[in-house]
Parts: structure tokens; sequence; C-alpha cells
């Protein structure tokens, strides 16, 4: 059924019903009633007419040209692709969460929003913060709330000159275009040869007029920034606030934390670290967590408990405001919540360890294939800087789709930046050595291929239900949706 | 020990072996000893399936729900019927648990699944281009608004008052912190005060933000305002309702610039305000700037038909600090469940929610107007959603209400201090007849 290629429009036919509704039982007025005609369309609805059946298929035909994590190993570096249990999605398709009206009055909805406070302060916990806010939807949009509290920090203190944020050169392009975003200009600064901050490059970049700085850490090399103390204090020392992109989290539950290392500010990508899955590209979650000092600029509501009960509290003057409708993104919170009492203290732990193992142990299996540019214990993920035995005519790209035909999810490539070639590999806890070995095997055998017949890695992939895609093509034409 | 985790000791002691080192401990030695955690989380003990389920049962036993009660709440959330395929669909696993479709040999699914979206949300607003879906329908207004002001350059932005409380304070948020002004249109007996923009509207704005229907539920005028504008570069941005887009004329045809909504409406659940997708859509003039993933057709080197992200070069990964927008993941499984919803109602079934929604809305109205304490707030034409003036305080209401198994009645006082006295009731096609009659029944019964 790979060979399904059919667009719903082009199955269309006139008569077809894919619904029942009940039928009406108020009686029926003309429309001229209730407003003007000038107002309705007249034309038909611009929908395709197809059978139940015909969208099961559909979708069905449709899914099987897809690969997710329930499909296979994803060691999609940076992105952590880790399982996705299946009891988060039944508690969060119970109706008593799922049938909730966000206006409901508070004292129907107890459960929810004591479910939300004990996962704002569980989120806290983790990354040894005082306070979170569940509101922004995916990690950019908590990136952009974090600035923004930042922001309101330097703002309430009239210290109007901090318009500066510093990203690293290895940051993921969502940093500075949310500090883009949020107002601020963006400095670059270079990190050093095993990818971690340039602490020369920092002293430099540090004056009145930075607000803050933006890391992850472990950094996008998957190293351990041991200078994170020094870094903390520079920055705090010129004035600036510390912000922690979370997208690494899964390398450090329960063994350290951003607030420890003197950072003020962190989002979570709960669809990486918390295992909520990533739905194609969203839904998302990505709550900000703040040091104490900066609970008042959280954005509004946050729960609160008075007594026994839970209420939203709008009453927060200082707040940056609202980033998003309602609340959140609360079924995602959910299968959050579900995960962290599975997995408890020693779960969260044990999957940090041996996402740490797992990635440690690939790397070097690999090191002998691929150029390991820099040769220390990794945390949860690595970089490799493409094909050993350099041909010339064989690239990083040419691996990724060479590993479509052995039924792997490719790596991330070409990202961080700062590495020729880069192929970034995270397989996540949730694999087993079995697993591992064969994704091993095959990156071995492909590094092989590149050597002795380059030309099976250039026509790759062969096996899946398209090809290599004409992408300037796309951009070029421009056919962003259907026309009979 | 733990499902997910499936190495065992022994495959620990392998592996650790394999890597040359003793101990997991030895992994995380480059951790300077001051920053190791050394004590457990304060997060509670693991928990079996069988106790997280039972736990999770009580957290949701403690709700009531638009399944325990009827709902007439809307303000912005409605309790649209959801036929059973789309939930079977999106849960379809190869879907949900894929990642962002940057492999397109092996995503495929996903990206036609967009492609298949942005045609029907393309055509349902006659605009030109939709993206692949934003967070929310209010963030997909502070996103539009951004639009605006990088097309045209200017820094200026109208908003109506009537547009929905929560998106205009999301607006205000984006507003303050990227550096462009917000200033609120009046309304005037619920309906945006056109005489007041058309003052208001000058060479420096950069947009128009009006909501159709209005946040009251009253269908705008839209025919005369593109024409107020004396700036050709002002951008007139509509949020419109997602099922009246089955009934009333295209946003297109008002000279709309950029159509945004909030997309709850088809196919999703009501969750509690999330996860729901903002749409967007607008003309091939804007399309450079338009924010978030957009997908299009090409071909493989066989010349095999195929979909790909593209117009890539506006994004935060190639542009950094130059993207128009920050967003990278959005709401593609719930721009899936749309897509599933508008094929699965299809031609007939949009109108049908909506001619249903507003006969029964209407239903309801002359009903409760025809009470002695409760009379029409507004007397504008309305789609599914309506206002009325009470003298009993709303906080009774909604507590007569709700004994009698009814949850409705949106203060509006809360939002507008002028309008203390007046509630949102809102009804899809959902309501029946006799839940109607029920609630009717209720608010006369209150003393």
């Amino acid at each position: 059924m790979k060979k399904y290629d059919k667009l719903i429009f082009e199955q269309s036919v006139e008569g077809r019903k894919g619904y029942r509704l009940p039928a009406m039982d108020v009686k029926e007025k003309p429309l001229g009633n209730f407003f003007p005609t000038d107002m309705i369309e007249d034309g038909p609805v611009a929908l395709p007419e197809v059978s139940e059946v015909d969208v099961v298929r559909h979708f069905t035909n449709l899914s099987n040209k897809n690969y997710g994590v329930d499909t296979g190993f994803y060691p999609l570096g940076s992105c952590t692709m880790k399982y996705n249990p299946k009891i988060n999605e039944d508690m969060a398709s119970l109706p008593g969460f799922t049938s909730l009206h966000p206006y409901q009055p508070e004292d129907t909805v107890q459960g929810a929003l004591k479910l939300m406070h004990e996962l704002d302060k569980q989120l806290a916990e983790v990354a040894g913060l005082e306070r979170m806010t569940l509101q922004p939807a995916a990690g950019a949009h908590g990136e952009l709330t974090g600035l923004m509290i930042i922001k309101a920090y330097h703002d309430e203190r009239e210290d109007f000159k901090r318009t500066k944020i510093i990203v690293p050169d290895s940051a993921h392009g969502t940093n500075p275009s949310s500090a883009h975003v949020c107002g601020f200009d963006v400095i670059e600064i270079k990190s050093n040869k095993n990818g971690s901050v340039d602490i020369e490059s920092l002293k430099e970049a540090l004056s009145d007029e930075v607000a803050g700085l933006m890391l992850t850490n472990p950094s996008t090399l998957g190293l351990f920034e041991t200078q994170i103390k020094e870094i903390a204090d520079l920055v705090h020392e010129a004035g600036g606030l510390l912000y922690y992109d979370g997208a690494n989290m899964n390398a450090i539950m329960g063994l350290s934390r951003p607030g420890d290392m003197g950072f003020d500010v962190l989002h979570y990508n709960i669809h990486k670290t918390f295992s909520t899955p990533h739905g194609g590209g969203g839904p998302g979650g990505g709550p900000v967590g703040v040091r104490k000092d900066l609970v008042k600029f959280l954005p509004k509501p946050l729960v609160e408990k008075v007594g026994d009960r839970y209420v939203l509290d709008y009453d927060r003057p200082l707040s940056i405001g609202k980033v998003k409708s309602f609340y959140g993104n609360f079924g995602v919170l959910v299968r959050a919540y579900a995960y962290i009492l599975t997995m408890g203290a020693e779960g969260l732990k044990k999957a940090s360890q041996y996402a740490v193992m797992n990635a440690n142990y690939i790397m070097r299996k690999l090191e002998d294939h691929y150029c390991l540019p820099i040769d220390q214990v990794c945390k949860h993920e690595f970089v490799l800087g493409g094909l050993k035995k350099a041909n010339l005519e064989v690239h990083t790209i040419d691996v990724a789709k060479r590993l479509l035909d052995y039924g792997y999810h490719p790596p991330t490539i070409y990202f961080p930046l700062i590495i020729n070639e880069a192929i970034m590999i995270e397989p996540t806890e949730s694999e087993s050595k079995e697993t591992l070995d064969g994704f091993i095997e095959a990156m071995i055998k492909v590094a092989k291929e590149a050597e002795e017949d380059p030309d099976i890695l250039r026509q790759a992939p062969t096996t899946t239900t398209v090809r290599r895609l004409d992408e300037v093509k796309a951009a070029k034409d421009l056919i962003l949706k259907y026309q009979a | 020990m733990f499902p997910y985790i499936p190495n065992t000791k022994e495959d620990e002691r392998a592996m650790l072996e394999s890597i040359g080192v003793d101990s997991l401990d030895d992994l995380f030695e480059d951790i300077p000893e001051a920053l190791l955690l050394n004590r457990a989380l304060d997060i509670g003990e693991p928990m079996s399936e069988l106790e997280v389920r039972r736990t999770m049962k009580e957290l949701a036993g403690m709700n009531h729900s638009s399944e325990t009660h009827v709902n007439f709440l809307g303000a912005g959330a409605y309790d649209h019927y959801i036929p059973s395929v789309v939930t079977h669909m999106a849960g379809r696993s190869e879907f949900y648990t894929a990642y962002t479709p940057y492999q397109p040999e092996i995503s495929q699914g996903t990206l036609q699944v967009i492609f298949e979206y942005q045609t029907m949300i393309a055509n349902l607003t006659g605009m030109d281009v939709s993206n692949a879906s934003l967070y929310d329908g209010a963030s997909a207004v502070a996103e539009a608004a951004m639009v605006a002001c990088a097309v045209s350059k200017k820094n200026r932005i109208l908003v109506s008052e009537t547009v929905n409380p929560e998106t205009r304070e999301v607006l205000a948020t984006y507003a303050r912190f990227r550096g462009f002004d917000v200033e609120t249109v009046p309304e005037k007996s619920g309906l945006t005060d056109l005489s007041k923009l058309a003052e208001m509207l000058d060479e420096e704005t950069a947009g128009v933000v009006l909501q159709n229907p209005n946040f009251f539920g009253n269908l705008e005028e839209l025919k005369d305002v593109k024409g107020m504008f004396t700036s050709k570069k002002t951008n007139f941005i509509l949020s419109v309702d997602a099922i009246s887009l089955g009934l009333f004329k295209k946003p297109s045809e008002y000279g709309v610039d950029i159509v945004v909504g909030e997309g709850q409406a088809f196919g999703n659940a009501l969750n509690y305000g999330g996860p729901y997708l903002g749409f967007m859509a607008t003309t091939k003039k804007n399309m450079r700037k338009i924010p978030g993933r957009v997908v299009g057709q090409t071909v493989d080197v066989d010349g095999k038909r195929a979909f790909v992200l593209t117009l890539q070069a506006r994004e935060q990964h190639i542009r950094r600090e130059k993207a128009t927008s920050n967003i990278c993941s959005n709401q593609a499984l719930n721009a899936m469940m749309a897509t599933a919803y508008l094929i699965a109602m299809g031609k007939e079934g949009l109108r049908e929610a909506a001619m249903q929604s507003t006969q029964k809305a209407h239903y309801a109205y002359e009903r409760i107007c025809g009470l002695n304490r409760f009379e029409p707030a507004f007397e504008k034409p309305f789609f599914k959603e309506f206002a009325v003036k009470t003298d009993i305080d709303p906080e009774t209401v909604r507590k007569a209400l709700f004994e009698a198994g009814i949850m409705g009645g949106y203060d509006l006082g809360k939002a507008y201090p002028g309008y203390r006295d007046t509630l949102l009731f809102a009804v899809t096609e959902k309501r029946t007849k006799a839940e109607i009659d029920k609630l009717v029944e209720a608010l006369e019964g209150i003393k």
C-alpha cells in the first residue's frame, strides 16, 4: 500500500458523505431573518465529498508512508525522540480532561487545576527553580516567554539600556530568532574548539547593555559546560541574567539542576524530556521556570492553592501578560504529568543515566569509522564530523539518505553549524542494546559502502515510498495547495 | 524495572565495559562536584501503570465537564461535534510519534496531510496561501500583526474592542516586547465603531484587526472596511470563527489581507484550553513573510509527485535572528485533526454544522429573550453565540444553571466592565431542542 499516491481531492464524488448529524429539531427559519443575505456565501463550500471509509483508508495509507518512534529507532540529535508511553495517551483521553471548557468555573475543574499545580512543582524541582508557567505551547514559545521575563526584570529596575542578548554560535536557530522577536539585538559569540563557551569572547561581549546569555547545558555538542559557574558569575556580575534552553535536559535529570548552576530562567521542551509525542511537528509544551525574585513576572494566570482549593490567580500586576489563550497545551501537560508519576525521582535519574550511557556506547563504536571531532565522554548526544575517509563525492547527506534504506530515521545533520559535515546522534534511554547494535552495524556498513561504492549512497534512498526530492523545484514553483 | 527503559543491569555492565568506564557515575565525572545533586528529587516514588491510572482517573473525576453538564459556554472555545473517525486517524502512532518532517522520504504521510490542510484552509478563506498552523487563534493574531508590520514597514496596529479579550491580551504582550504599538478601536452597541476606525486610520497604520463573528457573537459590517484604509500598505487582518466559514462569505471577498482564526472547532476537543491550533492564510504578496511551516508540492528524482517543507528561507533555522517569527514546532497533530474533520464533514457537513448552530442559537435567543428578566443586549445579527442582559447576578445564574445540569452564561462583565449584567451563550449543532428548552426553563426558574 506504500504506492498509494492520491490526494483526497482526487477522490471526491458528488453526493458522497462522511458524516451524519441528527435532524434539525428546531423550526428552521430563512437565514434572511437572521442576518443580511449578502453576508451568506452562495457558492458551494470548498471541501471534498468522500465517505467515512474513504477517510479511513486515506489516512491509514498515508500513515504507512510515515516513520515515527513507534516504527523504529529515531536518533535525531537535539530532539530527544524517546518512546511515548501509551498510558499517557489513554490518560489524556479521559473525558474528565478532554471535555473541560477553559472558562468553566474553578470549582468545577479542581482536578485539572491540581494536576497543573503539581506539575508546576515537579518541573520546578527538576530544574532547581522556584516556579513555572505552563502556558507556552512549544520550546520556541518558551524561549520567547523567558526572554520577555528577562526584559521585564530589567525594565522594572529601570535599566532600559540592556537591549542585547548573547547567543553562542552553536545555538539552535530559535535562540537568536526568539531574542529578535522579543525586541533584543543578538550578539553571537564564538565557541571554543570543544564547543563550549569561549570565556574570553564572553568577557568581551558582556557589558551594561547585555540583558542576558542563552545557553544549553550540556551544550549542543552534547558536552557538559564545566565552566558554567564561572560563566554564571561573569553574566551576573555584568548585571545580566542566565537563560537555560532545556533542549538537552534529558542528560541531567536528577543528576544536576540548572538552578543550582546559576541559571535564572529556563524552558523545557516537555515533548522531548517528558516523553509527550511530537505529533509530526507539535503540539508540544514549553513550560518556563524562574528563580524566586522573577516569579512576579510569569504570565498570568498561575494556579495557586488556597487552603484545600485550587484557584487561577490573575492578580499579578507585574506579569508579562499572556502569551497564549487560556493555560497552555493542557492535553500535553496531562501526558507529562502521567510520565513523571510513572518514573518518579528514581526513574527520571535512570532515564538520564541510560540516555548518556547509550550515547557513549554508540560514540565509541563509531569512532573508528567516522570523524569524532571532540573525543571525550559525551552526555545524551554526540556529534560526528562526517565520514572518516573523506571521499569528496560523498557527504553527510548521503550517509543520512542511505540510513533510510536500512530502515532508520537518520540523525540530525549539518547541525550544529560549527562542525563540518555534522552528524548529531541522540539515542535516548528508551532503546535497547540490540537496537543500538543494529544501528551501529548499519552506520559501519554505510561507511564501508562510501569507500567501496559511493554511488550506492548518492542514489539512496531506493527503498522508500519516494526518493530524493527536488527541493529547488518546490521553492521555485511554489505549489502550496491543490488545484484541479 | 521501568517499562520504557529496556536495558538490563547485564546490558549496563556490558555497555560500560565497551565504553571503557567502570560505572555510570564515571559518565558524569565532567560535572563539577558542587553541581551534582546528591539527593533524590522530591517528586515522589515511581508508580505502576495501574497506580498512575488510578491517580489520573481520580483527578479527572474531580472535574465536571461537557460530558456531565450540557455546555452552552463559548467565548473562543466551542463544543462542536467531533466525528469518531477524527480521533481514530489522529491516534495512528505513525503520525503522532513522528518528528517535524525534515526527512521527506519517510514523512510523506505528515507532509501530504499538511498540504491537504493548507488547501482546505486557503479555499475556505479564499486566500492564496495557508501555513501549516500556529499555536492557537490568539497567537495567530499576534503573528499576523508582526507580518503586517514587516510587510508594511510600519509599526501601528489597530485592534477592535470586539476582538476576543484573551487575544488582545496576547497581542499586547507581543507588542510590548517586539516593540509595535497597539491601539484599541472602541465598540458601539456590540459592533466595531467604524466611524471611530475611520478617524484612527492613518498612513502609518500597519494593520487593522477585526474579528467575525466578534467576541459578542455579532457579525461585523465588513464590506466597507477595506475602503476606509488611507494607505495601500495597511493590512486588513480578520480573525474568523472556524465553523462560520461553512456559511458566510469568504474573508477574501472583503479584501482581507491576512485571515487568522482559532481552529479548535475543526475536530479538536475542548481539552481545558489546549492543544488547539491557529490557522493563518494570506495573499501571494505576503507569502514570503508568513510565519511557520509551509509544505509545497514537488517531484522526486523519478518524477513522482511528492511533498516537502518549502519557503524555508523565511524560517528561524536558516534566517536565525532575521526571521519574521521564531516559531518552530507548531500544532501539526491538531492541524491533522482539523484536516480529518474537514474531509469527513466535507462540502455538505461543514455547512450543516454551521446551519444547525445558527438555527438553534436563534431559537435559544428568541426563547431566552422572551423571559421576563432577560432581554437582548445588542439586537445585532449574530451567528451561533449571543449576549443577553439580565437583572440577575451572573454568579446566581451560573449556580442555578449548574444545579440544573447546565454550564453556560459567560459573564461579559469580566472583560467589559460596561457589560456587567450581560451573559454570553453559545449554541452548537450538538445542542438539542430539549436541552435548549431545559436551559430556558432553568433561567425562568431563578428566584
